[in-house]
């Protein structure tokens, strides 16, 4: 995360040491876009502290002893509501695994969290416009679906 | 709408906002100093994700406006735009992968790309992409699940991702949609 601070850090003095004036415009720039989309990021984040109150046990619960297929709609549907950081999200995928849960429901779910953000839809909505991203979610889930279904066939877990 | 108007109403939803930003602020001190259990939860979740938006949004400002005023059209035109042929997703995938901070990141980037002459496909590519490959969460992935379910992922969802890229750029010319300009 700190390469983040080094890459910008250089960036702008290089940029500083070869043109000073674009140098202040791009940081004018950059702040600009940031004071106007800084109220939407809070808004997101306020939906995100309560999106996280679904708790692992909840989450365990309904993923967990479910027919297969039943389990794939769950993990789908679960994932694309929710919102949680990698590190929050993986052992979380580690503990479904070890309770027996499969790989496509596990598949389903880590997917629709990644390609479905029905809680980013607030900062979406402002770069993309309301269209594209209620067909790019929409897209998202319909992947989610394929990749799950892929891996419950590549894991012998449904057969064809 | 004028240009004027919009701006206007812009800075009115931010100012709401920040009302309600302010709101649950006082929400959450008053959790702390109540010891209400729930409040508490809520505020142990904000900080989650806050440290890292806070973390991580400043440095990607400033990278976005030293790229509006660096990078030049004719080449976001030539590697991202409609004359590019499929090497346009390759860097859209590469760009992807390397792009620090996911999606939160990603979807101002590409606004910017647009804007600066990349295509639909691309930047679809791109965004949806930001959140399939990045290269610290797919290494935690793999260690957690196992290599075979992320290289399953991957795999799948790369081609997948490209297909519907392609459906939606062709869907989104063809009804001459406009993406919102930031500004």
């Amino acid at each position: 995360m700190y390469a983040l601070y080094y890459i910008a850090g250089i960036a702008a003095a290089v940029s500083f040491l070869t043109d000073r004036e674009k140098t202040i415009k791009a940081l004018k720039i950059g702040w600009k876009k940031f004071n106007k989309i800084l109220g939407t990021y809070l808004k997101l984040l306020i939906i995100l502290s309560f999106i996280l109150l679904i708790s692992d046990q909840f989450i365990i619960n309904y993923l967990g002893g479910q027919a297969p297929f039943i389990g794939l709609i769950m993990g789908l549907i679960i994932g694309s509501i929710t919102m949680m950081p990698g590190f929050i999200a993986y052992p979380l995928a580690g503990i479904l695994v070890s309770r027996g849960v499969d790989y496509m429901v596990v598949a389903a779910f880590i997917t629709t969290l990644m390609l479905v953000g029905i809680a980013t839809y607030p900062v979406e909505k402002e770069y993309f416009g309301i269209k594209a991203t209620i067909w790019r979610n929409i897209a998202g889930f319909i992947i989610s679906a394929f990749i799950a279904l892929a891996t419950g066939i590549l894991y012998g877990e449904v057969f064809v | 709408m004028s240009k004027k108007d919009k701006k206007q109403k812009t800075n009115q939803k931010n100012k709401i906002n920040y009302y309600i930003f302010a709101v649950f602020s006082v929400f959450m001190i008053a959790s702390y100093f109540l010891n209400f259990e729930l409040g508490n939860r809520i505020t142990s979740n904000f900080m989650i994700f806050a440290k890292d938006m806070g973390a991580i949004l400043p440095p990607a400002f400033v990278l976005i406006g030293l790229f509006e005023v660096w990078v030049s059209r004719e080449s976001i035109e030539n590697n991202f735009g409609n004359t590019s042929g499929f090497k346009k997703y390759i860097y859209a995938v590469l760009l992807a992968a390397t792009t620090v901070g996911g999606t939160f990141v990603a979807f101002p980037v590409a606004n910017s790309l647009y804007h600066k002459g990349a295509n639909y496909s691309s930047i679809f590519t791109y965004v949806t992409a930001a959140s399939l490959v990045m290269i610290p969460m797919s290494i935690m992935e793999a260690s957690i699940l196992g290599i075979k379910f992320t290289a399953i992922r991957i795999g799948v969802s790369l081609p997948l991702v490209i297909i519907s890229s392609i459906l939606l750029g062709n869907f989104f010319s063809k009804i001459d949609y406009k993406i919102p300009q930031p500004d």
